[in-house]
């Protein structure tokens, strides 16, 4: 399946806005991405390994925080995955 | 390292800054789409999103992921990144606060912020997300460099 990734996680990903992977599971999947690109495992994920609480990431158009089986959803090849870090402020 | 520099043209300048006065007392919001090269963050286009805060409108702002998803697949189809934001501060000076600061995640993008005093824009301020990670990211002022396009040339 295809991730895409966001403008500022492409220093670890040697520039690439997209990469495949394989994987049966979201978190398959997401394992299969910092297993490729290992600097990428501390921008997404906290040190108990949980998504960090600013990254979104959407399997097609659903937010996975709240699917059923969360990232132990099924996935194919024809679905993908975007990492979107969240953007918010104000003063 | 990225140069600190944002180019934009005067057209998006302004469309930004008209945004801020449209939406005032309540802060506008929106996506700042182009290209990064070791030159800086060059704006193409600016994407106005909606502001999901309605609870705070006036000193809060916030993009729904689905909207960014949607304008980032919006950018790449044209060849376009997201590199940067934009968003108004009523009443308050054009400088990132404590929330800006804590809420911005987008490294290596620029934030730009436009002071709106009474329904008028006055001041806007970019500012570069440095760093590499959550722990050492910083905040630096960004020079913005505001160009008139030049005029598509016309085939007969």
């Amino acid at each position: 399946m295809k991730i895409f990734i966001p403008t500022p996680l492409r220093a670890y990903t040697g520039k690439q806005d997209a990469v495949e992977v394989g994987g049966a599971t979201i978190q398959e999947a997401l394992s299969g991405l910092t297993t490729q690109y290992p600097d990428l495992r501390k921008q997404l994920f906290t040190d108990e390994g949980r998504l960090r609480s600013f990254v979104n990431v959407y399997l097609n158009d659903e937010d996975i925080r709240y699917l059923d089986a969360k990232e132990q959803t099924k996935v194919s090849d024809k679905d993908s995955l975007c990492i979107i870090p969240s953007i918010a402020g104000g003063y | 390292m990225t140069d600190a520099t944002l180019t934009i043209p005067e057209d998006v300048y302004e469309a930004i800054r008209r945004h801020g006065e449209r939406t005032y007392p309540h802060e506008c919001c929106g996506v700042l789409l182009g290209r990064t090269d070791e030159n800086g963050n060059a704006v193409e286009t600016a994407v106005e999103a909606g502001n999901t805060r309605t609870d705070s409108a006036h000193n809060r702002y916030n993009i729904a992921p689905q909207e960014l998803i949607r304008i980032q697949r919006h950018g790449r189809e044209r060849g376009l990144d997201i590199v940067g934001f934009y968003h108004s501060h009523p009443d308050h000076p054009a400088q990132w606060s404590k929330t800006d600061f804590e809420e911005a995640h987008w490294i290596g993008c620029s934030y730009v912020i436009t002071s709106v005093e009474q329904g008028a824009a006055k001041i806007t301020n970019s500012f570069l997300l440095n760093g590499t990670t959550e722990e050492d990211k910083r905040f630096e002022d960004q020079r913005v460099v505001v160009f008139v396009r030049a005029a598509e040339s016309t085939r007969c």
